[in-house]
């Protein structure tokens, strides 16, 4: 599908042609504002790294024992039969819960295998196509004293599920 | 939750070596990880300079606002029971679009903006009204543009093509975030019929 890895090759410079022209017709100093904007990624990144060393060593850890390796052996039949491969299904189970216990995940396997490998480009496309479930109900129904959650934990779950099955339906497709 | 996981991974993980020897490739990966986890935001660095730099750009030449307004009339009917010039509207909308840029931290303050806007709606009471859970199935659902991070975590490892997986990470997310509204109308009407009996 040669289609699908040319529209990635062009959507990013025609997004980064449309800002700019943008800017420049609205009369934006764009570098100025690029400076300023640049700043808040610079924080941004540095203020993941906590976060980051905590969950990759512990999957390092995890990792390296032998422990995943076991735990991907006992999930290998189950997921024989739909075509995912097991090793990426701790990241799927972890996508809902934390947001960077599954970029260590994904770092994580990105590592062990090639991110030019299917499973590389499955676990990339997975840990794109949904956010923290668990995170974004307990921050955004917190915030605001709602204490019964309702439906929404199953539509967000129901929701995940659906995110990687889409994934693992693209991937296939794509690169398979 | 997310404590009781970390700490069993490492629990399990040293339990495991434990038992069958692998105690000193342990040892090795507790800094060599660590090491790797700050080289990670170190090439996440380059990248989210330059995507936030971009993006205030887009901000200031208004053409997230203009966005916004593009996408005001799909919004009424996703959430019917919001009046398109209530000010849970211009959140909701805000939030969206942030989360679609990829601008986390933005999308989060919006979010949190209009639930309390909602909440005013529906009587200020503790159960989530209809258009909460619509507008948190909207952003579990994670629509973005952009996986500027899993582009970054793509390159620190050495890919060949490490955008390669914007289309398919796009198709994925719009299918998703389609199906999460499909499930929220779902448990909508199925409330609304159990609400009858």
């Amino acid at each position: 599908m040669s289609l699908i890895t040319a529209l990635s090759n062009w959507i990013v410079p025609c997004l980064i042609v449309i800002i700019l022209l943008y800017g420049t017709l609205k009369k934006v100093p764009a570098y100025d504002a690029f400076v300023e904007g640049g700043k808040e990624g610079f924080s941004l990144a540095v203020s993941v790294m906590p976060f980051l060393v905590g969950m990759l060593v512990a999957i390092s850890v995890f990792r390296a024992s032998g422990a995943m390796n076991a735990l991907t052996d006992l999930l290998r039949p189950l997921l024989a039969a739909i075509g995912m491969p097991p090793q990426v299904l701790p990241l799927a189970l972890m996508r809902p819960l934390s947001g960077t216990g599954a970029l260590g995940l994904l770092a994580d396997l990105l590592g062990n295998y090639h991110p030019d490998s299917f499973i590389g480009r499955l676990a990339s496309v997975m840990q794109g196509s949904t956010d923290t479930t668990f995170y974004v109900i307990t921050v955004y129904f917190g915030a605001v004293g709602i204490h019964h959650i309702g439906d929404a934990l199953k539509v967000g779950l129901l929701a995940d599920l659906v995110g990687i099955f889409c994934a693992l339906w693209i991937v296939t497709i794509a690169f398979g | 939750m997310i404590n009781i996981i970390w700490v069993a991974l490492f629990l399990i993980g040293m339990g495991y070596a434990a038992l069958n020897g692998t105690m000193d490739a342990v040892n090795k990966t507790l800094f060599v990880s660590a090491k790797d986890a700050v080289e990670i935001c170190f090439g996440l660095i380059s990248v989210l300079i330059f995507w936030l730099g971009l993006m205030k750009i887009a901000e200031q030449a208004g053409l997230l606002g203009k966005l916004s307004g593009l996408m005001r009339p799909i919004m009424r009917k996703i959430f019917p029971e919001v009046p398109p010039d209530h000010p849970a509207m211009g959140y909701i909308l805000s939030n969206t679009i942030a989360n679609i840029f990829g601008l986390g931290n933005a999308a989060t303050p919006m979010g949190i903006k209009a639930m309390k806007e909602l909440k005013r709606l529906n009587g200020g009471k503790k159960t989530p009204s209809r258009s909460m859970i619509t507008l948190l199935a909207l952003n579990t659902s994670g629509l973005t543009l952009i996986p500027t991070t899993v582009i970054a975590i793509r390159m620190q490892y050495g890919s060949q093509s490490p955008t390669d997986i914007v289309a398919p990470t796009l198709i994925a997310t719009c299918c998703t975030t389609v199906a999460a509204l499909i499930i929220d109308r779902y448990f909508y009407y199925r409330r609304k019929r159990r609400g009858k009996k």
